[in-house]
């Protein structure tokens, strides 16, 4: 019996290091042959020509993700603090089922959402490029990361004792000092841990940001203009891409692998000080 | 001796949603001693002593009816609630310092109450910390955190913490319940040392320790008080034969 549950475990694991094989296996040579620096680095990305410089794409990919972490954070924090501090017994299992469901929604039809009703209003509102730009794709993946970050933060701030809440209060702190000086401050490894999930989801999102973003392959040059990230940089040209075009897009998929890797790194190492706290 | 009272209880009721836990209470707790509360548990001690700084007000359906006044100021009328707090501080039963250093931790009050010159607060971190006589064990690791310390020591921070407000009251809610011996006789010292400045209101589980260290004690039954007085005359001729059946063991 024991050897059916070790191969159900080994299953997963033997899907990230195919997935890990197939990525270097195909990624590496292409890094090789356009050149590690002219790949990473260069500004220019033009299959026509044989020029693949996916800088662009990682400098979008990053630029999107920072807006999403601006828009997203604040709101995500102070909704789980919210949740767990001051929510009325009466709306908590509404916004908890809203906050969950936020999660549920496919990443296509936030970009539909996107498309129909975020692009126009920017479009409306800066009278400047088409609409879809930088900042909507910030706005939208702001919203995507929200339920991560108030789930894995909410869970942080029920997780801190209650006996430091009660002995603040007994020293005459008020409720929002006893929460922002103490509680918050105590959850704080949790809290942050809940952004970096939030970081890896907005960097790995595809679809949504294909719908909205304008896809420009070129350096992004204001929030208000369209930017490429490496997933829509890989989504789009993937469907005809043939020899080297290909292969670079595979290897942009390794740049993209080593980003997700160092983020759950980062959110392992987090986790272990949390426990050792 | 100054026998001013502190505070005055009249009777006070308390419910929690239906069920009473506290029966026509009346108290007057006399300034610069030790009242000790001992009784069986569930029998209203801790609650009492929570509403004298209105920590009850967080528990859901709790309710109050009759008057508790500090210096004849109704502490459930008009008066703040986090001022009362300040004025009166509390203890808990286990030690609850906050995952920070020894400093801050003292620093905590001070600033809340709006103190925030570096020299003031290294002042009353070292003037707590000497009161709550922890001075010695932490003056050269005031940046560490409070949560390496062990248990005496942590309780000890706790009533440094309490003390750093400069509260006229103290609240402890057994608070040696959780320490070894050797802590538990450190903070009863320190009790008796600190009840010259400050008037303390101490729940305990322990009789040998409410007989050691207060001036006076109530017996609480069922959420009545069944007898109060001095110390000396409840452990050595109590006037309620409950009270006599609980000191020397009986029940509870």
């Amino acid at each position: 019996m024991q050897a059916v549950f070790f191969i159900a475990a080994c299953a997963s694991i033997f899907a990230v290091a195919l997935i890990c094989l197939f990525l270097f296996v195909n990624g590496i040579p292409a890094m090789k042959e356009i050149g590690f620096f002219s790949f990473l680095l260069g500004e220019r990305w033009k299959p026509g020509n044989n020029i693949f410089g996916i800088f662009p794409m990682i400098m979008g990919s990053i630029y999107v993700t920072a807006g999403a972490i601006v828009i997203g954070v604040p709101i995500g924090i102070l909704t789980s603090i919210f949740m767990a501090e001051y929510c009325p017994k009466k709306i908590y299992p509404f916004l908890k089922s809203a906050t969950e469901l936020l999660a549920g929604i496919p990443s296509v039809v936030y970009g539909f959402f996107g498309l129909v009703v975020l692009v126009p209003l920017i479009r409306g509102m800066f009278r400047e490029g088409n609409g879809s730009s930088m900042l909507t794709a910030s706005i939208l993946l702001g919203i995507m990361i929200l339920p991560t970050i108030i789930g894995v933060s909410e869970s942080a701030l029920r997780s801190v004792p209650r006996t430091y809440y009660e002995g603040a209060l007994a020293l005459g702190a008020t409720h929002e000092r006893s929460i922002f000086a103490i509680v918050l401050p105590a959850a704080k490894s949790g809290v942050i841990a809940g952004v970096v999930l939030g970081i890896g989801r907005a960097i790995g999102e595809t679809m949504a940001v294909v719908m909205i973003a304008g896809n420009q392959p070129r350096m992004p040059r204001g929030i208000l203009r369209g930017v490429r990230t490496m997933t829509a940089n890989i989504v789009l040209e993937m469907g005809y891409a043939a020899d080297l075009h290909r292969e670079a897009l595979i290897a942009t998929g390794v740049v993209l692998f080593v980003f997700i890797l160092l983020i759950n790194f980062c959110v392992a190492l987090l986790n272990r000080r949390n426990r050792h706290a | 001796m100054n026998n001013t009272e502190k505070i005055s209880i009249s009777s006070l009721d308390l419910y929690y949603t239906d069920f009473k836990a506290l029966k026509n209470i009346n108290l007057k707790i006399p300034e610069n001693k030790i009242t000790a509360f001992i009784g069986p548990s569930g029998c209203g001690k801790s609650t009492l002593l929570k509403s004298l700084n209105r920590m009850n007000d967080l528990v859901e359906g709790c309710r109050i009816e009759g008057s508790i006044l500090l210096d004849g100021e109704d502490i459930y009328g008009r008066m703040d609630v986090n001022l009362l707090r300040k004025r009166v501080g509390m203890v808990f039963q286990k030690p609850n310092p906050f995952p920070m250093s020894i400093y801050d931790n003292i620093a905590f009050g001070p600033r809340t109450h709006g103190i925030h010159s570096k020299a003031k607060l290294d002042d009353i971190v070292e003037r707590s910390l000497r009161d709550a006589a922890i001075w010695d064990e932490t003056k050269d690791r005031l940046k560490q955190n409070a949560l390496g310390m062990s248990g005496g020591q942590q309780q000890r921070l706790c009533i440094a913490r309490a003390l750093a407000v400069q509260p006229e009251v103290l609240l402890m809610d057994e608070p040696t319940s959780a320490l070894d011996p050797i802590s538990t006789s450190k903070i009863e010292d320190l009790a008796v040392e600190l009840k010259k400045d400050y008037t303390i209101v101490m729940v305990t589980h322990n009789m040998q320790q409410a007989a050691r260290i207060s001036d006076k004690t109530a017996f609480f039954l069922l959420g009545e008080i069944v007898e109060y007085g001095e110390t000396e005359q409840i452990f050595s001729m109590p006037k309620d034969k409950r009270t006599e059946d609980y000191i020397t063991g009986r029940f509870g």
